[in-house]
């Protein structure tokens, strides 16, 4: 960027996310791995408890979110781990824009390329198990909701650990624990949605801790990383 | 600024700062503590034991689940001990955090371990009581779930200090994880009772209420402040031994471990 004044809060965001976009699809198959997790990790339970549909229809909503926790908690390093090894961190740290909003322009990249796809393959595993079609509005709306949640909650954990060797199991201790309300919301709109009862209540709070998330999650991992650059 | 002046004298300010400021420093707490410790361990003691005469043998048998209930005595004050130490902890990070007082740091860590172990305290003898009562020494009852996530909170606490080697950059980073936990676990609560009566229709039965009788509920409150004073006691004399610690290199440590 040319000298002068420095741009803006929003237009540095942009320019954040276009530059973790591209760097996603650069390494694409680190992205897809965490992808590959969550169908497997759903193949396995049919093989695990038997093919019996209707086992599998009440499981279903459950098993989709639980997947889709771990596969969120796996792909969760990506948001900053690079950027710590190589420095870029540190000149987000130390440049004019407020770092919660760089945090949360990272945070957004990173949901694209990570969340969203598991939005989108949520109704096929939910499929797969034998979820009826009226509960896929509900699974994917609640994923919708639920997955940004995830990300944001998950990039504090990313934050404080991101300086600690092997810090990955470390992480998933740290963060699972945070993600108990997510799943109890996103699962029981799906399965009531499947019972055919009404979604709107778990929607709702699935809804309000998004807005809490994003009020409180991007300072919090901003400060966390001031700690972990030291 | 000259409201406050005109309602507290300007000498008490500042006396109390100059207190705060020398309770902050690591050899008057040190001192400090070394005189509370026995204050507190006694008074939890002489507490506990009179808690426990009049929770075990004073109090009637209870009309519906016979001398089972009498676990409360336990498991109510270490229930409730596991939410009060993760606060204390979180208040104590913040503190540390905000106005950088090392004091605060060590309070925060020395929270830690004792708020896990009345939290395992509080799982094991829920366990213990739903034998009896439930058939099943565990049964995913709202309760004990929210307490199992709190346990994973602690452990998850202690695990990220036992991985950063930097004892300060430990502080803040645990401080930060403390205060996460603490907007947390309300929700958390709150979803996991949700997700209770979603599923499994209400308790058996809710021990409390206004109808407790007077014989169970003053060795149940001698019971609670005795743990709260044990907690204060253990809670000060691991922030004691962390201040040694960490302060080893300097001439006062040297002198009251007395070392040439």
């Amino acid at each position: 960027m040319s000298a002068g004044a420095p741009p803006g809060p929003l237009a540095a965001a942009a320019a954040l996310v276009r530059r973790d976009l591209t760097l996603f699809f650069r390494r694409r198959a680190e992205v897809l791995n965490p992808l590959l997790f969550f169908v497997i990790v759903v193949t396995l339970v049919p093989l695990g408890v038997g093919p019996e549909a209707a086992t599998l229809r009440a499981m279903a909503p459950g098993v989709v979110w639980v997947a889709a926790l771990l596969a969120a908690m796996l792909s969760l390093e990506g948001i900053f781990r690079s950027d710590y090894d190589d420095g870029a961190l540190e000149q987000l740290a130390i440049s004019p824009q407020p770092l919660a909003v760089l945090v949360l322009a990272k945070v957004l990249a990173h949901w694209l390329v990570s969340g969203l796809p598991l939005v989108l393959l949520g109704p096929v595993l939910g499929a797969s198990l034998f979820l009826p079609g009226r509960a896929m509005g509900a699974l994917v709306l609640g994923l919708l909701l639920g997955t940004p949640v995830l990300s944001l909650i998950g990039a504090i954990g990313v934050a404080l650990t991101v300086g600690v060797r092997r810090g990955g199991v470390l992480l998933s201790l740290l963060v699972l624990p945070l993600y108990v309300p997510v799943l109890i919301f996103g699962a029981s709109a799906a399965s009531n949605a499947a019972a055919g009862l009404d979604v709107s209540g778990p929607l709702a709070l699935l809804g309000a801790l998004l807005a809490l998330a994003l009020s409180l999650a991007p300072p919090a991992a901003a400060a966390a990383l001031r700690i972990s650059l030291g | 600024m000259a409201q406050r002046e005109a309602v507290i004298p300007a000498t008490t300010t500042r006396r109390l700062w100059t207190w705060f400021h020398r309770l902050a420093s690591p050899r008057y707490f040190y001192e400090l503590a070394g005189r509370l410790i026995p204050w507190f361990g006694w008074a939890a003691a002489v507490l506990l034991a009179a808690g426990l005469y009049g929770g075990l043998w004073l109090a009637p048998p209870d009309y519906q689940q016979g001398d089972a209930y009498r676990i409360i005595f336990i498991h109510v004050p270490a229930a409730w001990m596991s939410l009060f130490a993760y606060v204390a902890m979180a208040g104590a990070g913040f503190i540390g955090l905000v106005w950088r007082i090392k004091l605060a740091e060590v309070v925060a860590r020395a929270c830690a371990p004792l708020g896990a172990s009345f939290t395992l305290l509080a799982l094991c003898t829920g366990s213990l009581w739903g034998k009896p009562m439930w058939g099943a020494y565990w049964v995913w009852d709202a309760r004990l779930t929210s307490e199992l996530v709190l346990l994973f909170l602690y452990l998850g606490y202690i695990a990220l200090d036992a991985a950063i080697e930097d004892r300060r950059k430990a502080a803040r980073a645990t401080s930060v994880l403390a205060l996460v936990g603490v907007v947390d676990i309300p929700i958390i609560h709150y979803s996991v009772e949700w997700w209770h009566t979603l599923h499994q229709g209400p308790t058996v039965f809710k021990l409390g209420g206004p109808s407790i009788s007077l014989d169970m509920l003053v060795p149940l409150l001698l019971m609670v402040v005795a743990f709260k004073l044990f907690f204060f006691a253990m809670m000060l004399v691991r922030a004691r031994t962390e201040v040694l610690e960490r302060e080893v290199n300097s001439a006062w440590v040297r002198e009251v471990v007395g070392e040439p």
